[in-house]
């Protein structure tokens, strides 16, 4: 199958560049596309990927991304830092290290997670590049081709892809004000059991949900780990988000109710140092991290040795959390700044959720909207957000979008907010326009409650009340006076 | 020789634009000319006067780049372009006018009305979806006038969907192109300066036959070139893709998107594409192709007529 080749094989730039042959004739598209995997025709690429390119144009503000703000890092430190590694460590910071990782780097860990209760054993840690290597990891290691995998829904748009790219079957659980309902997981379970399936593992980030912004109530937390144990099933806790807390009680992980025996729990520096280290990991019970660490071997041999040579500096100067408090003042600020604003300039439709930390607001408008669509109506007003769909691997979420507040200034999200509320209410207005004539039902509040409304009475954004009984039905501006 | 390639740019498409334009790059470069490769944006215009090339290659799509606007900038500079001119693009880029012309001339194109978004507001359109739905059936396909590629385009299967399906599309466009929905076979004719070539038709592997996604993505839709027509359809096809590039004005090159109906419906143009994607998986490069003309020579060829050769 060797068709009509382009003429020029050789090409050469004439200004001495070396150039790209040309290599994309349809006979090549189809040669390759008869080479690619199964796996391959389930990855997704889309409209929204294409909208997604142009949020990163400079005059766009931007709520898309999941982006820590890296500018409050001091470049003085780092600077100071890489130095020192430069001048006591240079041949070994060059030098490849071993698959799971130095075992400074575990230590690290360990002390990051005790900063949040929990006492791993050193010898379950792997460290991976970034968390979203270890949820490539333990799809690698766990899945056939129509295993089931079970998640939030909406889930970590990042999952995604890897849940697809693995040929999963992604069941999404609901979520409301407490997280995951986990009595709909069992209902869903039960199900899997009358067609003779069970998942290989249920994928949760139950604190500061991305996308939802909730977080998993502590008597949920205490069954899922039971059904867990009952039903010998995998999780998979996610948990970038642990210590951004910016109200509420801290609540104990699922690792540490489990124990680290069903539990597989995935961690990441990215969100309290640097995302662009790329320093995340996984712990899990011997025998799942054997196949953990045979996996990365396979993939990349080793993180970035210059990467753990950092961390271990950074955290040997001991002010690691005193950064991550930093962080939790300018979040919290801006996480207020965002609620207030929403409950300014979105319409009396709209709902959202009001998280107690990490870095993301869920905002559900009424069903006949599709934010693909609104994304691209919310572009021409130099504004972006996530569309709801890439939450979720089954065509849902069109009604809803991911709102950061993380990566601007609280100007900026008022003004990010302002311009959305705009656009929205300019397709409200439209809707009841057309419907007031059209016989359609006009949907008073969001009929799928997954994230529903809520607001705490009386809090101003930046100090809400205990994290859940106080929830009320999310009406209009509860806010601001 | 001196050519620029305009890509990118601001539109909703600039993905898609930046990489028919790389493959545009790529060529140029290979045929033994000098590439100035320009992302249209607020320096569109002064790097224009700056590199002073001789030709423009325009590989934008939609608003913008496919409307005649950058065109008419290029006129202003004195740099002939691969555009088929500045009416054309205006017409083409708006489905509505084109229509309008089509039918003037007789060329068969689905019954359709059209609304400026204030309709509603200030005219009750709305009122009539009742005879929309009476006069085209169900389902109703509904567009943006504006936008040249499958964005924004939704299928109304029940009349409960048609304010839904509106409101999406009036996210791309500030008017709404309603028309009637036609079954059939989806083709594309492509012409290079006044020639056909090949027709191809697009398959989509699954049910959802205006799916944005699937016009990008290797494997997702399975393009059949030349289509398996019989030689009447093929000739019809080919009679009112040619037609239709006449009654517009269009020059350089163009693509023409057809639905071929069934039994006395025969072939209903649905757009012309001044500015078709040049992608790896565009329909206009399968074509030139299938005709024995590598991208390289269609490129040299659209250079060639733009400099009046």
């Amino acid at each position: 199958m060797d068709p009509a080749r382009p003429e020029d094989e050789t090409g050469r730039s004439p200004g001495g560049r070396p150039h790209r042959r040309s290599h994309t004739t349809s006979a090549d598209v189809a040669r390759y596309a008869g080479l690619f995997a199964q796996r391959t025709t389930v990855m997704r690429s889309s409209a929204m990927r294409d909208l997604m390119e142009i949020t990163s144009r400079p005059e766009v503000i931007s709520l898309a991304g999941g982006l820590p703000d890296t500018s409050t890092f001091p470049p003085d430190s780092f600077a100071a830092q890489m130095t020192r590694i430069a001048q006591e460590s240079s041949a070994k910071a060059l030098q490849y290290g071993p698959t799971e990782g130095f075992a400074e780097t575990h230590e690290v860990i360990e002390e990051v997670m005790r900063a949040e209760d929990m006492r791993p054993d050193p010898g379950d840690i792997v460290v991976t590049t970034g968390g979203q290597q270890a949820l490539d990891l333990i799809c690698k290691t766990l899945l056939d081709p129509g295993d089931v995998v079970v998640a939030e829904g909406p889930t970590y748009p990042g999952a995604v892809p890897v849940f697809c790219s693995y040929e999963a079957d992604t069941r999404q659980v609901e979520m409301d004000d407490d997280g995951m309902r986990v009595d709909l997981l069992e209902e869903l379970l039960a199900e899997l059991d009358r067609e003779g399936r069970r998942p290989k593992f249920i994928y949760s980030v139950p604190t500061f949900q991305n996308p939802g912004g909730v977080t998993l109530a502590l008597e949920r937390r205490r069954r899922l780990v039971e059904i867990a144990r009952e039903r010998e099933i995998l999780i998979v806790e996610d948990n970038p988000y642990g210590l951004l807390r910016y109200a509420g009680e801290t609540l104990p992980t699922l690792y540490s109710l489990d124990g680290g025996d069903y539990v597989l729990y995935v961690g990441t520096l990215s969100k309290i140092l640097s995302p662009g280290i790329r320093i995340g990991w996984v712990c899990a019970p011997p025998p799942v991290r054997a196949k953990l660490v045979l996996g990365k071997a396979a993939t990349d041999l080793c993180t970035s040795t210059l990467s753990q040579y950092f961390v271990r500096e950074y955290f040997a100067e001991g002010d690691w959390l005193a950064y991550v408090d930093e962080l939790r003042d300018v979040y919290r600020s801006r996480r207020g700044a965002m609620l207030r604003a929403l409950a300014s300039y979105f319409p009396r439709q709209a709902t959202w959720s009001q998280p107690d930390g990490g870095l993301f607001v869920w905002a559900t408008l009424p069903d006949y909207i599709d934010t693909t669509d609104l994304l691209a109506k919310a572009l021409r007003e130099n504004v972006a957000f996530v569309p709801g769909a890439a939450a979720y691997a089954d065509g849902r979420g069109s009604g809803s979008m991911r709102l950061n507040f993380s990566a601007q200034t609280e100007e900026e999200i008022v003004e990010g907010i302002r311009r959305i509320g705009a656009v929205v209410g300019e397709q409200v207005g439209l809707y009841e326009t057309m419907t007031g004539s059209f016989e359609v039902v006009q949907p008073e509040e969001h009929d799928d409650p997954s994230i529903s409304s809520a607001a705490r009475s009386g809090g101003d954004g930046a100090n809400p009340g205990p994290a859940s009984g106080d929830v009320l039905p999310f009406h209009r501006k509860p806010l601001r006076d | 020789m001196r050519v620029a390639v305009l890509k990118g740019g601001r539109s909703l498409e600039r993905a898609v634009s930046l990489q028919s334009g790389a493959r545009v790059e790529e060529a140029i470069t290979a045929l033994g000319h000098d590439v100035v490769a320009i992302d249209a944006d607020e320096g569109l215009v002064s790097r224009l006067k700056e590199e002073d090339p001789d030709v423009a290659f325009i590989a934008l799509h939609g608003p913008g780049g496919e409307d005649g606007t950058v065109q008419s900038l290029l006129e202003l500079l004195g740099i002939p372009d691969t555009g088929p001119g500045i009416s054309a693009s205006v017409l083409c880029m708006d489905k509505v006018q084109a229509k309008h012309r089509m039918r003037a001339v007789g060329i068969p194109t689905p019954d359709w009305v059209a609304f400026g978004a204030t309709a509603f507001r200030e005219l009750g359109a709305a009122d009539a979806f009742e005879e929309i739905e009476a006069g085209f059936g169900l389902p109703l396909v509904v567009k943006p006038a504006g936008q040249g590629s499958a964005l924004g385009v939704r299928f109304a299967g029940d009349p409960g969907a048609v304010p839904a399906a509106i409101v999406g599309a009036l996210s791309y466009d500030d008017r709404v192109l309603i028309e009637r929905y036609v079954a059939g076979r989806e083709l594309a004719v492509s012409i290079l300066d006044g020639e056909a070539l090949p027709i191809v038709e697009a398959i989509p592997e699954q049910a959802d036959l205006f799916n944005y996604e699937a016009r990008y993505e290797i494997g997702r839709t399975r393009y059949v070139c030349p289509a398996v027509l019989g030689d009447a359809e093929a000739d019809a096809v080919t009679a009112v893709a040619l037609h239709t590039w006449e009654a517009l004005g269009c020059g350089g090159f163009a693509r023409v998107d057809v639905m071929l109906g069934g039994e006395g419906v025969g072939p209903q143009v649905l757009e012309v594409n001044s500015v078709p994607g040049l992608t790896d998986t565009s329909l206009l490069p399968i074509a030139a192709e299938a005709a024995g003309i590598s991208f390289e020579s269609f490129v040299e060829r659209a250079l060639e007529l733009a400099l009046g050769e």
